[in-house]
């Protein structure tokens, strides 16, 4: 369609061949790209002069979170270890429980090609729903507090972890798995001993990985009343205490950094 | 005794190691199980699930369908503008952080200190630089814009980092011994082969900040957040299976053509 709007260049070789040079797409791209902005920015009411005028507002939260209050940190660290606590359960069970989801989801290991379709169908939609939506649904169902968060967490962990475990089970090399089968051996014996050597290093990784990222996720769960350090969060914002606030975020980058130190220590050795 | 077994029994034993860390984890995870506790679950729990699942089932076609400003279509657009303005933004900041941070063009005490600047950032919860920016420019999508160009820094630098660094320096070498010049070599030698690696980045965390976008209405930051989180808590059911199963599909579609384009991307 583009080609035949904007015919490809003829250039001339010394040899005496032709050869077209396709028109470069970068310049439709562009339009569409400043078109799109355009737009947004209409939609949006992106005003630059209003945030260069407004934006000390800005750095003045900041300036208050500095110095942090140190004192803060004796009623702040049992919502920090309830949020560690909280991902680490969820991220636990929830890939446990994502790896009969994954085999299920196996183009190469299930026959059926409807049953695999149906648990990636069910894999995507998990992975689209926000965490805090889920978290809000599951306070309703089980009450503020910790478990709440934990289910969300649970769920968003069953849809990463089991998209990418599915991806890599239909990836590994069917060979030896073959083999077992022909001198026969069951097909879960055959999964056991040919597929899972190949895909646990990839699966611990990630769900360490998975982890790394729930621990952010559990720090805004109190927000919709899902337990853990959120809750504080959302009490000193709306205190405007922001002394209290940067304790806070700084214990939590903290042990964010610790977590992912040794989480990258491991999965270093997995892979 | 064959080679095979040979080499069998030469195989490392770390069979130890692997039980002391399956240990402490299970320890770990044994504390960790006091916060679940399923006292709160009662009756009126599962009768709020069974409303929920039957709200979804049966949405408010009528909010879905329509194209006033209160309407899910409304919504889901302007939560698109949001995400897609915001990722332009924090693509445009990312770009020198990621130049600061690479070990290969500055100095190491500099690059040190810029990621720990990005760590903070990261970790900061994107619902804290919601309420900040609201104090900027007043609710409205214009805050949830700057929230999520703020939260794409993080990690949009630090995988632009892993680009920069990854840059093959070679091509550099014979451009200046072949006399160009400095700029003919930044257009030449070293855009060509980060560009394709930061638009499919980018166009990654477009997707991901759909779904940020979409909560970023909690704190009053615009986009399909705020109604969703009002239906819920007003026990509309099936207004929040409208909404839902607006952004659940747009955010499939996204999905879908951003997977497609980054595979061109990546394959060239």
């Amino acid at each position: 369609m583009y080609d035949k709007i904007f015919p490809p260049k003829q250039v001339v070789l010394p040899s005496g061949k032709v050869v077209l040079e396709k028109r470069s797409r970068t310049p439709l791209i562009l339009l569409l790209m400043v078109i799109a902005i355009v737009w947004s920015v209409n939609m949006t009411g992106f005003d630059i002069k209003l945030l260069f005028r407004r934006i000390d507002q800005f750095f003045v939260i900041i300036g208050d979170m500095i110095p942090p209050k140190w004192s803060y940190f004796s009623s702040l660290w049992r919502a920090l270890v309830a949020t560690l606590q909280m991902s680490l359960v969820g991220s636990m069970i929830g890939a446990l429980l994502s790896v009969p989801f994954a085999v299920m989801a196996s183009a190469n290991i299930i026959r059926n090609q409807v049953v695999v379709t149906v648990f990636k169908v069910i894999l995507s939609l998990l992975r689209t729903l926000p965490t805090l939506v889920t978290a809000l649904i599951a306070t309703f169902v089980f009450g503020l507090g910790p478990t709440a968060g934990v289910v969300a967490i649970l769920l968003f962990t069953i849809s990463y972890v089991g998209k990418l475990l599915y991806e890599q089970i239909e990836n590994v090399d069917m060979g030896p798995f073959e083999a077992m089968e022909s001198i026969g051996m069951t097909r879960i014996q055959a999964f056991r001993y040919a597929v899972l050597p190949q895909v646990l290093p990839g699966f611990l990784s990630t769900s360490l990985f998975c982890f790394e990222g729930n621990v952010r996720y559990a720090a805004i769960l109190g927000y919709v009343g899902a337990g853990g350090i959120g809750l504080l969060i959302n009490e000193n914002l709306g205190w405007r205490d922001y002394s209290n606030l940067g304790m806070i975020i700084l214990a939590l980058v903290v042990t964010v950094y610790l977590i992912e130190w040794v989480s990258e220590h491991f999965r270093k050795k997995l892979i | 005794m064959s080679t095979i077994e040979k080499q069998l029994l030469a195989s490392p034993r770390n069979r130890s190691y692997v039980l002391i860390v399956t240990a402490i984890v299970l320890l770990l995870f044994l504390w960790s199980l006091s916060v679940v506790s399923f006292k709160d679950v009662n009756q009126s729990g599962l009768k709020i699930a069974q409303n929920i699942m039957n709200g979804i089932i049966h949405p408010d076609l009528d909010l879905l369908l329509n194209v006033s400003k209160q309407s899910v279509l409304y919504l889901l657009v302007q939560t698109l503008a949001i995400a897609f303005l915001g990722t332009v933004v924090g693509a445009i900041l990312s770009v020198p952080f990621a130049f600061l941070a690479a070990s290969n063009i500055v100095p190491k005490p500099v690059s040190w200190l810029t990621r720990l600047l990005l760590i903070v950032i990261r970790t900061i919860p994107a619902l804290v630089y919601g309420l900040m920016f609201i104090r900027v420019s007043g609710p409205g999508p214009f805050a949830g814009v700057l929230t999520v160009g703020l939260t794409s820094i993080g990690m949009l630098s630090k995988l632009y980092v892993d680009a920069i660094e990854e840059l093959d320096t070679k091509v550099l070498e014979s451009m200046t011994s072949i006399g160009c010049t400095t700029f003919e070599k930044i257009r030449f030698g070293i855009v060509p082969q980060l560009m394709s690696i930061f638009m499919s980045v980018t166009i990654y965390r477009f997707d991901m900040n759909m779904r940020e976008a979409s909560i970023l209405g909690l704190v009053g930051a615009g986009g399909i957040g705020a109604p969703l989180i009002f239906a819920m808590n007003g026990y509309k059911w099936n207004q929040v299976g409208s909404l839902l199963i607006g952004l659940v599909v747009l955010i499939l579609i996204i999905e879908l053509i951003s997977n497609k384009i980054r595979a061109k991307l990546i394959k060239g």
